[in-house]
């Protein structure tokens, strides 16, 4: 009878604290960290609005057919975003495909299965990997990559293939191809070291439950490991195709920078992020200007759309509806 | 005890800054007086950046006033002196009739140093001067001429081995003063590229790949065996590049070069008395090469500060006297002697 008493007092006593001597600084931390939530989600919208009020000459000339025409040519003013388009979806893809199978083979090696001396010193090289500013993989893809790939892959897959759209030549070193590959090396590293921190993070009672069943080591991983941390490492995917859809420097320096869409890999391309860093300084005209600020309206947008794709993917995965 | 040490930190920050803020303002404002000398900042070209660090550095040294140059490029140039933040701006490419009504204040623009652009091209084992003509030149930009052993190209340099290779058109990918030169020769000399593709700092390219800057033009044709580019002179010298001849107005094979330039600054008198926006590309002249083009400054003519006028002023006399010698040390093109006269009484239009 007396109990419940003595606990509501206890509780009044223990409000009543709360409110006396943390009431000043819980203020504080609260309003602190609302207003930089709010400051982030106000910048979001401020850039929505920004780009959107100066690509409005644009949107007023060229209206939808922006999106599908293929023109670029600022001494007419006829602009067109869809080759940019077509060079950004196709290289960020194609790099995510070429990267995400290295990048959890090295995660997974590094995690569950290097001896612990060579633990280290491989996250080491994988993060250093990370830390090259892209000018450098840049510099490295035009006169290392570039040369070799031509030498080596482009020209043999002509004079063989040839014939499949695909690998239509003449194969000139700069390509699609070569910005694929330089991509996929720069977001390797991303998704490596996101994937290992999730895939250490795994309890070792899971693990040691699967062995207890007698599950081989390859089994735990793909059943128990990987599934445990998938979540975790959807995240690191979708951070590595963030970076491959913005990045800009090293990507201009290798694919060439010609609005056409071709299906040949050897043919070069251009990205959304490449035109708006090579043409920029010197648009003078309000419509070439306006026109590139579209561009970049379009990049905010699609990005966008393919933040929330991955959100619904994560919200799936986590409720258990999607299996592998 | 914790909150004693946060509090004690916080108190050690207030007065750091307190001591920054109070210890800076006296120092900036000693600054300002003791040197009491005018600052002028100018803006443009990226092109003729490297002559302008050296101008103004030996400026100094002379007379102790600064320059300070930024290259953020020619179209940004021409938008930070209509805004009024830069003394003086610079372009590769004059300042349009069309453009000038946009201006809300009057200015002035003349020349102050020209550059030639080198064609540059990559055939293993060719170091000659091959030498074209503007018709062939187009066609190769247009994507018509394919390959090196073209009967026309053949046919022009019949002492030249020519290999059955492709020809790679390499092009600049960011808008520059560069293409413009380029793509106004290309139009002056041929109606189909203007109809087709006309002049500008970035245009559609009918061929080719893009790359940026003078730089990567350079590295590309270097290292991509039966290209060929675009670039000035000096990044072709200092790469080893080799490079053609061209056909100008008066038929003759004439090599880039400073004197070529000079000489087409030269002939190209008569139409800048007329307009000093005319283009300078393919003049006539037995020793003109045809793919020249200025760097020009635009000034004030009704400045706000008119003291730091008048240094502004004093340093141009300068760069167009004295300043040429450097120019052509620098692989640029000295204007010729009436170009500098012309573009002196212009500058005379400032107060």
């Amino acid at each position: 009878m007396n109990e419940p008493a003595t606990d509501a007092a206890a509780s009044a006593r223990i409000r009543r604290h709360s409110r006396s001597t943390a009431f000043w600084s819980d203020r504080l931390f609260r309003a602190v960290i609302i207003a930089s939530a709010s400051v982030l989600g106000l910048l979001v919208l401020f850039f929505a609005y920004e780009l959107w009020q100066s690509s409005t000459l644009s949107i007023r000339t060229f209206g939808w057919r922006f999106w599908v025409s293929r023109d670029w040519d600022p001494v007419r003013e006829k602009f067109g975003a869809l080759p940019f388009i077509w060079g950004t979806l196709v290289t960020s893809i194609a790099a995510l495909i070429l990267a995400v199978p290295l990048s959890l083979g090295t995660a997974i090696f590094i995690a569950e299965v290097a001896p612990r001396w060579l633990q280290q010193p491989v996250s080491f090289v994988v993060e250093l990997l990370a830390a090259i500013p892209s000018v450098v993989y840049g510099l490295w893809g035009v006169f290392v990559m570039v040369p070799w790939l031509r030498e080596h892959v482009q020209i043999p897959l002509e004079q063989r293939f040839g014939h499949i759209p695909l690998f239509q030549g003449p194969a000139v070193g700069v390509s699609m191809m070569a910005a694929i590959l330089v991509l996929a090396v720069m977001i390797i590293p991303y998704i490596t070291a996101v994937s290992r921190e999730v895939i250490l993070a795994v309890p070792q009672s899971q693990r040691e439950a699967s062995y207890g069943l007698g599950a081989t080591k390859w089994e735990t991983i793909r059943r128990v490991v990987l599934r445990y941390a998938r979540v975790g490492i959807l995240g690191a995917i979708i951070l590595g195709y963030g970076r491959a859809v913005g990045e800009t420097m090293a990507v201009t320096m290798v694919i060439g920078n010609r609005p056409e869409i071709s299906l040949s890999l050897l043919q070069p391309g251009y990205t959304m992020a490449s035109v708006i860093a090579n043409e920029f300084t010197e648009a003078t005209s309000p419509l070439y200007l306006s026109s590139l600020t579209e561009i970049g309206l379009l990049l905010f947008v699609i990005t966008l759309l393919i933040n929330a794709l991955a959100r619904f993917l994560v919200w799936r995965v986590s409720r258990g509806e999607v299996r592998y | 005890m914790q909150r004693k040490v946060v509090c004690a930190t916080a108190w050690a920050l207030v007065v750091l800054a307190a001591a920054i803020v109070v210890g800076c303002a006296p120092k900036k404002q000693a600054s300002t007086d003791s040197a009491s000398k005018v600052q002028i900042t100018g803006a443009g070209s990226t092109f003729v950046y490297p002559l302008m660090s050296r101008w103004s550095s030996e400026y100094a040294k002379q007379t102790g006033v600064q320059v300070n140059y930024q290259s953020i490029g020619s179209g940004g140039g021409i938008q930070q002196f209509k805004e009024g933040t830069i003394d003086f701006g610079a372009t590769d490419v004059a300042v349009s009739e069309e453009e000038e009504k946009t201006f809300t204040r009057p200015f002035v623009q003349f020349p102050v140093v020209a550059g030639t652009e080198a064609v540059v091209y990559n055939l293993p084992g060719i170091t000659q001067n091959l030498k074209l003509t503007p018709d062939v030149l187009v066609d190769i930009f247009l994507g018509k001429v394919k390959k090196w052993n073209d009967a026309r190209i053949a046919q022009l340099n019949p002492d030249v081995q020519l290999p059955d290779m492709n020809i790679v058109v390499v092009h600049r990918s960011d808008g520059s003063g560069t293409t413009y030169i380029f793509t106004d020769y290309l139009s002056t000399v041929s109606s189909e590229w203007e109809q087709k593709v006309g002049r500008g700092k970035s245009v559609s390219w009918p061929t080719g790949v893009g790359a940026k800057g003078n730089e990567g033009v350079t590295g590309q044709v270097k290292q991509l065996p039966g290209a060929i580019g675009y670039v000035e002179l000096n990044y072709a010298r200092q790469n080893n590049l080799a490079f053609a001849a061209i056909q100008n107005a008066a038929g003759q094979f004439v090599l880039p070069s400073q004197e070529t330039g000079t000489a087409a600054t030269r002939a190209a008198i008569e139409r800048l008395q007329q307009d000093v926006r005319s283009s300078i590309v393919n003049m006539p002249g037995e020793n003109a090469y045809p793919i020249t083009g200025f760097v020009y400054v635009l000034l004030d003519k009704q400045p706000k500060d008119t003291a730091k006028s008048a240094e502004m002023k004093k340093y141009f006399e300068w760069v167009l006297k004295d300043g040429q010698k450097i120019a052509a040390e620098l692989d640029y093109v000295p204007l010729a002697e009436e170009v500098v006269q012309m573009s002196l009484q212009k500058l005379a239009e400032v107060p």
